[in-house]
């Protein structure tokens, strides 16, 4: 039993109604734990006055030099002592996840001991940039929960100016629109980078986040540095029996207005049969006796929407591989950015494939680490270097999948315009 | 800051560097035994995924609400549904549901009966609302300007139906975030805290706490300078130029922003990181000024059902909020919400122009 809890008449306003309610889980915890006595009693001072009461500051463990997120109460009586003493120190460990986020409830039942023997018992499924986050430990705690976690096959996350901890989607374990292996590539290049992961000393954070298709079910383009996004190449597949069965339920009115009316580039048509041309860069399919679709994949820009639609019966092709965007954040400093495509399309069916976005990814983290100012994400170094430079320095030849149109204005200075085109002469006539 | 405090190791462990374990073994035998090779999906009820492989092995998924941040007892008790009643694997989604993975479609309708009848929601795919991306709140981040559990435990309640049913046009992604930083990420609405005052200044701590050029580099729009006050080294803001973002709270803590009264919530619309239809779509402010009045948040709550209600009646199937307003138009938007658009909704942040109508098209 531990000690009596106190009033926390805003918190209780969060017990009822039908959604699972932390308070609830909080006050279980509670009852054997005056750790989390103290957390309630903070936490509601917070709701009652409408303020934050946590203060950073540097706690780690043995080894590393992140990863864990140190918060230490500010909520102090006149004498300097805590207000909530057993909750002084409230230490975050973040657990990098299997991709995916798959478990099996053993795992699950020994984080559970885990965390009720050396922390407070509470565990978010799972932070923002996909960690698990351990919540509430003391610092003392903190090396010995790790240990127990690290010996379990886990490791700490990246935080601070690091490389942090990755997503990747359900992917190839589950969906039918994997367009490559998103836990290899996930792994391989996350596990390329610890020293960047656990020593935090980059210029400032650095994400990665894969999703097998253009879905992007990670939202890797918004808030990721780095974002591999699967795509295909070749024509999208069909299959007609699942066509048939497709139209037999949904009609005609949904398949023109939610699917034809619906594709961004007007690639996809339906027709009578006898008008159906096949040809070397066209699926077609049967959806009934007198009338299919007909879909130009060379004007298709792999949105997925048709094939949302018709799953199953419509399916990215077989050549496939990633798109890689760069420069992906939320607002601080200059304002959202999303990635903007640096490699329209790479390969990532065999080892080497992968090593080789493990070497581009590499590369840009070097960059990044040489040229970005402090506290300046990817996307802001490349706004300002423009990303004509950044190409440059990855070696990466420029193509006008990367963007939207050619420039509005004249303010640029091209006299390295003919020796440009003879580059790109003299790369035609090698390949 | 800066509190130095030693771990004090108590025998010297060196971190096993493994970084990110491999899936396989966590992963449901059937999902390993497809892996890569699924041929299609169906949804035969809200909250259910039917998983078909080349193979003709078929899986279900059953996908329930958790309230995030969870006790160890919630956890051992969704356990014991997946070792009871379902197969012993579970997996999270991004937006924090469970799923149980089982190869029996016998096992799915007493899987949700167990996980409703212990309080856990069975939804979220499809056209449903699902779960609220969200961050730490007061609970545990050190810049907070709001809770981020008690939002979307208020919010859920109200949309609790919308999460176990498939009625929306098309999917509902929500976030809050506690800050202007936006941890919680793009969404098709989203909750964020707006301050509206600039930092009140602890001149007494802050040449011991901030590494003032830090700081004064950290502003978006050069509002702060090194000054001397009161004879102490310290930063001062042109209050005039300042747009009360808190970019320079996090590394100066004596700089203050959130604050009861004058730190406000703001709503955002139309975010979508899928490239289906029209290309990803970062999200448009349209409301601004609402009460920080926890534990329940009315007004907030209000804002965003009166939205959700909108586009709900109004939007065609597979249109996403963004593509509802793309056909609908911002006048519309903001006639049918009744909203109030203000001087404050037009942007007049760099590229701010690309976001004015430059041409005659104009809905009557």
């Amino acid at each position: 039993m531990a000690k009596k809890m106190h009033d926390t008449p805003n918190l209780d306003q969060l017990e009822s109604g039908p959604w699972p309610s932390f308070v609830t889980g909080l006050k279980h915890l509670a009852q054997d734990k005056d750790y989390v006595v103290d957390l309630l009693g903070q936490l509601e001072e917070s709701y009652k006055t409408k303020k934050g009461y946590w203060k950073g500051g540097t706690v780690g463990v043995f080894g590393y030099g992140g990863g864990v997120i140190p918060r230490f109460t500010e909520l102090k009586n006149a004498d300097g002592s805590a207000k909530f003493p057993d909750a002084a120190e409230f230490h975050t460990l973040r657990i990098m996840p299997p991709p995916g986020m798959h478990y099996d409830t053993a795992t699950l039942r020994k984080f559970c001991d885990i965390w009720e023997n050396h922390g407070s018992g509470l565990i978010a499924f799972h932070g923002q940039s996909g960690d698990i986050m351990f919540q509430g430990a003391t610092t003392e705690n903190v090396q010995k929960s790790f240990d127990e976690f690290n010996e379990m096959g886990f490791d700490l996350g990246g935080a601070g100016p690091a490389v942090r901890t990755s997503m990747s989607c359900v992917g190839a374990a589950r969906c039918e629109q994997s367009c490559y292996n998103e836990a290899q590539a996930h792994r391989a290049v996350l596990n390329t980078f610890l020293d960047d992961i656990h020593r935090p000393s980059l210029p400032y954070k650095f994400k990665f986040k894969f999703s097998g298709c253009p879905n992007d079910c990670m939202n890797s383009v918004q808030r990721a540095d780095m974002a591999v996004i699967g795509t295909w190449r070749d024509n999208i597949r069909t299959d007609e029996g699942l066509a048939k069965t497709w139209f037999a339920k949904h009609g005609m009115d949904e398949l023109v207005n939610d699917v034809v009316a619906r594709c961004p580039t007007k690639a996809f048509q339906v027709k009578e049969l006898s008008k159906i041309k096949a040809g070397e860069h066209t699926s077609t399919v049967a959806v009934n006796d007198t009338h299919g679709i007909e879909i130009s994949n060379q004007d298709c820009v792999r949105c997925m929407h048709c094939i949302n639609v018709m799953t199953g019966a419509l399916a990215p092709g077989k050549d496939k591989g990633a798109t890689v965007l760069v420069g992906g954040k939320s607002h601080l400093k200059i304002g959202g950015l999303m990635g903007t495509v640096v490699l329209p399309f790479i390969k990532l069916e065999t080892e080497e494939e992968v090593e080789q976005l493990v070497d581009f990814a590499q590369r840009t983290i070097d960059f990044f680490a040489e040229n970005a100012l402090e506290h300046e994400r990817t996307g802001e170094m490349i706004e300002r270097i423009g990303l004509a430079n950044f190409l440059d320095a990855m070696e990466v030849d420029v193509d006008p999948a990367m963007i939207n149109s050619p420039r509005m204005n004249p303010y640029v200075r091209t006299d390295g315009w003919d020796a440009e085109v003879a580059k790109i002469n003299a790369r035609k006539q090698a390949a | 800051m800066n509190q130095a405090v030693q771990a004090a190791p108590a025998a010297k462990r060196k971190p096993k560097e493994t970084g990110v374990p491999e899936n396989t073994k966590y992963l449901h035998p059937t999902l390993a035994k497809n892996y890569g090779n699924w041929r299609y999906h169906d949804r035969p009820r809200p909250g259910v995924l039917h998983h078909v492989a080349h193979s003709g092995d078929e899986v279900w998924s059953v996908r329930a609400g958790t309230q995030r941040q969870m006790d160890v007892y919630t956890i051992r008790k969704l356990c014991d549904i997946a070792d009871n009643f379902a197969e012993g694997r579970v997996r999270f989604t991004i937006r924090s549901n469970i799923e149980f993975i089982v190869s029996d479609e016998k096992k799915v309708a007493p899987l949700i009966a167990e996980l409703e009848k212990n309080g856990f929601p069975v939804g979220g795919t499809g056209n449903s609302v699902t779960m609220i991306a969200h961050t730490q709140g007061w609970l545990h981040c050190d810049i907070p300007g709001t809770d981020a559990s008690g939002v979307v435990k208020a919010l859920m309640d109200e949309l609790y139906d919308e999460f176990r049913r498939e009625e929306m046009p098309n999917r509902v992604h929500l976030s809050t975030s506690c800050c202007e930083i936006n941890c919680g990420g793009q969404a098709d609405l989203a909750i964020i805290v707006q301050h509206t005052k600039p930092p009140v200044i602890n001149h007494d701590l802050v040449a011991n706490v901030c590494e003032r050029p830090t700081v004064v580099a950290r502003c978006p729009v050069a509002a702060i300078r090194p000054a001397m006050v009161n004879g102490k080294p310290s930063l001062e803001i042109d209050e005039a130029k300042c747009m009360c973002c808190g970019a320079c709270y996090p590394p100066c803590p004596p700089m203050q922003i959130n604050d009861p009264e004058f730190s406000k919530l703001a709503i955002w619309v139309g975010g979508k990181n899928s490239n289906a239809r029209g290309k990803p779509t970062f999200m448009k402010m349209v409301a601004a000024g609402l009460p920080n009045n926890p534990p329940r948040w009315p007004e907030v709550g209000a804002v965003v059902k009166n939205i959700l209600t909108v586009y709900k009646e109004d939007a065609r199937p597979w249109e996403r909020l963004a593509d509802w307003i793309d056909r609908i138009g911002w006048p519309r938007f903001f006639e049918k919400t009744g909203l109030p658009f203000t001087k404050y909704l037009i942007d007049d942040w760099r590229g701010s122009r690309y976001n004015l109508n430059a041409s005659a098209h104009i809905r009557f």
